[in-house]
């Protein structure tokens, strides 16, 4: 059992092994709907959400096959229940905000095949957590993912009125970026634990 | 665990998520008018933004909702907007075409540079330069920003490097009024036929030093027109278009042509006592 107590989990999910600028999971949303400040909010918004659903759907499922002893349906149903909770999400926020939805465009859908969030279930498996633990552990994982979504996105609006060289503007100053960011994240290493 | 355990917990399991997404979506279900795919389809897909809504998709939600009518979008055909009226069982609302106009005449013939400008061929970069190398400070600078950013090929750049619109091509989508840094293009209804093609706010013959079919603000215009039909403002002619006076008499002594009559074509009718300009080449740099 796991005996490390929650701020610890939040924090080393959230800032020291960052999902996306340490650990190098869900890369696509971080490039690809980091455009605007306001789309990136709500894109972390929904993947944190998710994160916490499937988290939680993972725990209950870990459980039941570990009693019936068949640990092998882990992947498969884990996928299965993510799959799901993206669908659900992404009827929800048709309903409430076709706008948001028409902006997050492909990228909510893919929240699906998003690895940060397969991640987040399989992490807390591996480590043990119980089911306080592993929602802990998953909201720190989506606030991580929601601050790297904020702080490259808020550099790229900035970046829109800088005058860069006509080469690496686009993808190449958005990676440019993703680089130092994680540079910067890779001061946190060894505060928590692995 | 056998092979058919793994299926029943596998099943079991899918089946209940299929259970609550199915309850979700009759729950969060969003209607949809299926005519707006339909409309969207009809229209031009340029997403231009001249009816006033952000793309085609949002024009033809109104125009399902009834909020606006198919007359609204210039880019469409007749036949386009008349099959979107039939379509939707609504009023045509035909608009009075509108183009973009050019309120400069200064091409390299008539106007000159006060200084070589060799920086990144655009009006915005030189523009950013003290206004440009141009004599007048309010005049066209000549780098084609406008023809670049038509999404209908409306424009180009003639001989002596000013733009001219395509009456026929142009859609009133606004592009180039918001591309040009000296603010000289606007969106006119086509039967706005006095035209003053000329922004230079200085007051007397001065200018002329500069470019030779500038507007001197003589007021001469303003004169002979028929009732208010011409105001002078910030020593530039103001034609009041709601007077609605079809006539061509204020232009006819602008002692620079100023002030034009715009043919169908959008072509220039100067008046019988402006300068006549007939050199085909540039003027040379300014005096020294």
């Amino acid at each position: 059992m796991n005996t490390e107590s929650l701020g610890t989990i939040f924090l080393n999910a959230a800032l020291v092994n960052n999902f996306v600028l340490a650990y190098f999971l869900g890369i696509c949303p971080f490039l690809g709907v980091s455009g605007a400040v306001k789309t990136a909010s709500k894109m972390g918004m929904a993947v944190m959400f998710v994160m916490v659903i499937s988290s939680m759907c993972a725990f209950g499922i870990h459980t039941f096959l570990a009693a019936i002893n068949a640990p092998y349906l882990q992947l498969i149903s884990y996928i299965v229940v993510i799959a799901s909770t993206v669908q659900l999400v992404e009827m929800f926020i048709k309903k409430m905000s076709p706008s948001l939805f028409r902006s997050l465009g492909i990228f909510l859908p893919l929240i699906t095949t998003n690895c940060a969030i397969l991640g987040v279930a399989l992490f807390q498996t591996n480590k043990g957590y119980g089911f306080i633990e592993s929602v802990v552990y998953a909201l720190g994982a989506g606030a991580g993912f929601t601050l790297a979504l904020l702080l490259i996105a808020g550099l790229r609006e900035q970046l829109n009125f800088a005058d860069v060289p006509q080469i690496s503007k686009g993808t190449a100053l958005t990676l440019f970026i993703a680089g130092i960011l994680s540079l910067c994240f890779m001061g946190f290493a060894g505060l928590g634990a692995q | 665990m056998s092979v058919l355990g793994a299926i029943a917990v596998l099943g079991g399991l899918t089946f209940l998520l299929a259970i609550i997404l199915i309850i979700a979506n009759k729950k969060l279900y969003v209607y949809e008018d299926p005519r707006i795919d339909t409309v969207e389809d009809m229209l031009p897909h340029a997403n231009c933004g001249a009816c006033g809504y952000p793309g085609c998709r949002p024009f033809a939600e109104a125009l399902v909702l009834q909020k606006s009518l198919p007359g609204k979008c210039s880019v469409s055909s007749d036949d386009g907007r008349k099959a979107i009226a039939e379509f939707l069982g609504v009023a045509l609302g035909a608009e009075e075409k509108q183009v973009a106009r050019l309120a400069c005449a200064g091409g390299t013939n008539v106007a000159i540079n006060r200084a070589r400008y060799n920086g990144i061929q655009s009006c915005q970069a030189a523009a950013l330069i003290s206004g440009g190398g141009k004599g007048c400070f309010w005049g066209c600078l000549g780098h084609g920003d406008c023809e670049v950013v038509c999404d209908f090929d409306a424009i180009t750049m003639d001989e002596h490097g000013l733009p001219v619109v395509d009456v026929d091509k142009c859609t009133a989508c606004g592009d180039c009024v918001e591309a040009c840094p000296k603010d000289l293009f606007s969106l006119q209804p086509i039967s706005h036929r006095l035209w003053v093609a000329c922004k230079n706010l200085e007051h007397g013959n001065a200018i002329l030093e500069d470019c030779q079919v500038a507007c001197t603000a003589c007021g001469k215009c303003a004169m002979d027109a028929p009732g208010e039909l011409i105001a002078m403002k910030h020593n530039l002619p103001v034609v009041n278009y709601a007077e609605n006076h079809n006539t061509q008499i204020p232009i006819q002594r602008c002692p620079t042509g100023a002030i034009v009559w715009l043919d169908d074509n959008g072509v220039a009718i100067k008046g019988k006592e402006s300068a006549p300009i007939i050199r085909k080449g540039s003027r040379s740099m300014g005096s020294s």
